[in-house]
């Protein structure tokens, strides 16, 4: 409990920093979580995160794992109205100013801007996520079998990541 | 495109000021609890992370309560704000229908069947998952949502037209 506000603070911040989608923010998600609250180790934040991307619904729904591991349904709670009240405030704040100016006009010139800083972002998240999952030949060859099979195919990523569990469970039993 | 018409509506506006022009169904008919079971049902069944065309499947094709053209002007304002894109979908699409209630009820419903198994998740995750079996597992799929991501950055990648300027951002970005 005692936990609670650091929780608020932790993902009200977070959420801003979802630029792009929410991986955008998972560097800082490690580095807050893991590494300055110690709530879970790098280990756990990746694992949750796989297992989060065969959720449904919108990405990220993993931060309410945290929440429940530092102070049980209160915290799953709490995360989830920090992590995403911020910005769906803005956006509905800024979807009436829309309407009104009948176009928005910095549109295109944000997004332009936009996409190069995503794209760096989930590069980001891709070598911090990297730096935990892929530990040895088979992690990798997973992650590079996945990768080359979803640029090649239209298949649902949720099996991909079911079919990593698979060959995980097959190959990787210590 | 300038919507034709609908600027030139007089002083005395519309009773319903928070139904805004570009929903196709401006029709009161769409409940609230209709708004929170749709998306709900996204929410529920949207595996593989492409919420989008879920999302544009059901409002557009199933439901007619938005057109083509207004999904994707909605959809790159999405994708412009921070935020998820479904979240900030449903926020929009919701205000668009129902107003303030109807943006509430469509996160809410987008949100909740994957927050209720997360939280699942978890607990199993603290009771299980120290077992070698689990952790094998757990392994390949950490492993996996890697290359996902990765997918996922060069198809974006390849969608933005590129200067040369936008990958000193790029890099500027990884490396901050």
């Amino acid at each position: 409990m005692k936990q609670i506000p650091a929780l608020i603070r932790v993902f009200s911040y977070l959420s801003l920093l979802t630029v792009g989608g929410g991986m955008a923010a998972f560097p800082e998600l490690k580095f807050l979580t893991v590494d300055v609250h110690r709530w879970l180790t790098f280990p756990q934040l990746i694992h949750l995160y796989g297992v989060g991307q065969m959720a449904p619904g919108p990405n990220m729904m993993m931060v309410v794992s945290i929440g429940q591991w530092v102070a049980g349904l209160p915290g799953a709670i709490v995360v989830l109205i920090a992590f995403f009240l911020p910005t769906a405030l803005l956006t509905f704040i800024i979807g009436r100013l829309w309407t009104r100016l009948g176009k928005w006009r910095w549109r295109r010139s944000i997004q332009r801007g936009l996409a190069p800083v995503s794209i760096g972002l989930l590069l980001a998240c891709c070598l911090t996520m990297a730096k935990g999952a892929v530990t040895g030949w088979v992690t990798a060859g997973i992650a590079v079998i996945t990768f080359v099979i979803l640029l090649r195919s239209r298949i649902n990523p949720a099996l991909l990541i079911l079919g990593g569990a698979g060959v995980g469970l097959l190959v990787l039993r210590a | 495109m300038h919507h034709r018409g609908t600027n030139k509506i007089p002083a005395p506006s519309p009773a319903r000021p928070e139904l805004v022009k570009g929903a196709v169904s401006l029709s009161p008919e769409i409940s609230i609890l209709q708004i929170f079971t749709t998306f709900l049902l996204i929410g529920a069944t949207s595996f593989g992370g492409g919420v989008v065309a879920y999302l544009r499947s059901s409002l557009v094709d199933k439901h007619e309560w938005l057109d083509d053209k207004t999904f994707v002007e909605l959809l790159a304002m999405s994708q412009s704000l921070p935020g998820l894109n479904a979240t900030n979908m449903a926020i929009l699409v919701g205000d668009r229908l129902r107003g303030i209630a109807g943006a509430i009820a469509a996160i809410l419903g987008i949100c909740l069947p994957g927050a209720v198994l997360m939280y699942v998740a978890a607990l199993l995750y603290r009771v299980h998952g120290d077992r070698p079996l689990a952790t094998a597992g757990l392994k390949g799929v950490a492993a996996a949502a890697v290359g996902l991501i990765l997918a996922t950055t060069l198809q974006l990648g390849r969608k933005s037209f590129f200067h040369a300027a936008d990958l000193v951002f790029v890099v500027l970005t990884v490396i901050g």
